[in-house]
C-alpha cells in the first residue's frame, strides 16, 4: 500500500447526508423562516430614532446655555 | 446661530429620507443574503461616519495636547459624542443583520468585539469630560487619542482574524448597481455628521464662554 505523497490535494469534505424528506416551506420552524422585512424595517427606523433624540438633546442643551446667558446678563451691571 | 446649525443638517436629512430608500429599494438584491443585506445602505455609512468622528477626536486632542487651545478641545469633545451616536447606529442595525443572516443577534469575534470596544472608549471619553472635573480636558485628550489609535485595528480586523463579518473588500468591489444607494446613503450620513459637529461644536464653546463669564461675574 503506497502513502499519500504530501503534494496530494486534501481529499473532499464529506458530501451532506442525503435527503429523507421533503418539507414543505409553510412547515418550516419559525427560526428558519425569519422574514427579513422587519427587521430591515427595523434598523431603517433605530437610523431615525437615534438621530432624532439626538437631535433633541441637543436642541435642549442649545435653550438651557440661551436661558444661561439671560440670567447672566441680567446679573451683570450694565456696560459690562 | 441655531438656524446656522440646524440648516445643514436638516438639507443632510433631507437627502438621506427623500432618496436613499427609493435607491435603495431599486438597488439589485444580494445572492446569499437576500433582502436584509439592504442593512448595508445604513449600518456601513453609520459606521464610516463614526470612524471620521475618532478621527476628528484623536487629531483635535493632539492638537489639544501640544497647542492647549480650546477651540481644538470644543471640537474633539463634539466629535467624541457623535461617535457614540453614529456608533450606536452601527451596533444595533449590525446585529439585525446578524439575527437574519447568522442565526444570532450577536458574535464574540473579532469585528464586533473590536467595534464594540471602541464604542466604550468613546463613551468613556465623555464619561470623564462630564464627571472628571477640573484637568479633565487633559486626560480626555489621551482616551481621544487612544480611540483613534484603535480604529485601524477595528477596520482589518476582518482581515486578519477569522470573523463572520464581510471583509472590507465587499465595499470596494461592490456591484455598480449597489453604488448608487451605497454612496447617496454615505453623503447623507456625513452632511448630518458635518450639521451635527458644527453645532455641538458651538454649543461646547457657547457653555465654555457661559463658564468663563460666571466666573468673571463672581469676581466683580
Amino acid at each position: 500500500m503506497q502513502a499519500t505523497p504530501p503534494t496530494a490535494a486534501p481529499a473532499p469534505s464529506a458530501a451532506p447526508p442525503a435527503q429523507d424528506e421533503f418539507v414543505p416551506i409553510s412547515q418550516l420552524p419559525a427560526d428558519d423562516k425569519l422574514p427579513a422585512a422587519p427587521l430591515l424595517i427595523t434598523a431603517y427606523a433605530v437610523v431615525w430614532i437615534v438621530l432624532a433624540v439626538y437631535v433633541w438633546t441637543l436642541w435642549r442643551r442649545f435653550l438651557r446655555a440661551e436661558q444661561d446667558l439671560k440670567s447672566l446678563g441680567s446679573r451683570l451691571p450694565p456696560g459690562r | 446661530m441655531l438656524q446656522r446649525s440646524f440648516l445643514p443638517l436638516l438639507l443632510g436629512g433631507f437627502a438621506l429620507v427623500t432618496a436613499a430608500p427609493l435607491l435603495i429599494a431599486a438597488a439589485p438584491a444580494e445572492s446569499t443574503m437576500g433582502l436584509i443585506q439592504k442593512i448595508f445602505y445604513f449600518h456601513v455609512p453609520a459606521w464610516m461616519a463614526m470612524f471620521l468622528a475618532t478621527v476628528v477626536c484623536g487629531v483635535s486632542s493632539i492638537r489639544y495636547l501640544i497647542a492647549r487651545k480650546p477651540s481644538s478641545d470644543h471640537l474633539a469633545s463634539a466629535a467624541a459624542e457623535l461617535a457614540i451616536v453614529f456608533g450606536l447606529i452601527g451596533l444595533l442595525t449590525g446585529p439585525l443583520w446578524g439575527r437574519k443572516a447568522w442565526g444570532h443577534y450577536w458574535q464574540w469575534d473579532a469585528r464586533l468585539t473590536t467595534a464594540l470596544v471602541l464604542w466604550l472608549i468613546f463613551v468613556a471619553y465623555t464619561l470623564l469630560r462630564r464627571f472628571g472635573g477640573p484637568g479633565s480636558e487633559r486626560l480626555a485628550a489621551g482616551v481621544g487619542l487612544f480611540g483613534m489609535a484603535n480604529v485601524p485595528f477595528v477596520y482589518w480586523s476582518v482581515n486578519i482574524w477569522r470573523t463572520v463579518h464581510p471583509k472590507t473588500s465587499v465595499v470596494m468591489t461592490l456591484d455598480p448597481g449597489m453604488r448608487p444607494a451605497f454612496y447617496w446613503s454615505l453623503f447623507g450620513f456625513l452632511a448630518i455628521f458635518g450639521a451635527l459637529l458644527a453645532a455641538r461644536t458651538r454649543l461646547e464653546a457657547l457653555r465654555a464662554s457661559i463658564d468663563d463669564a460666571y466666573l468673571a461675574a463672581e469676581d466683580l
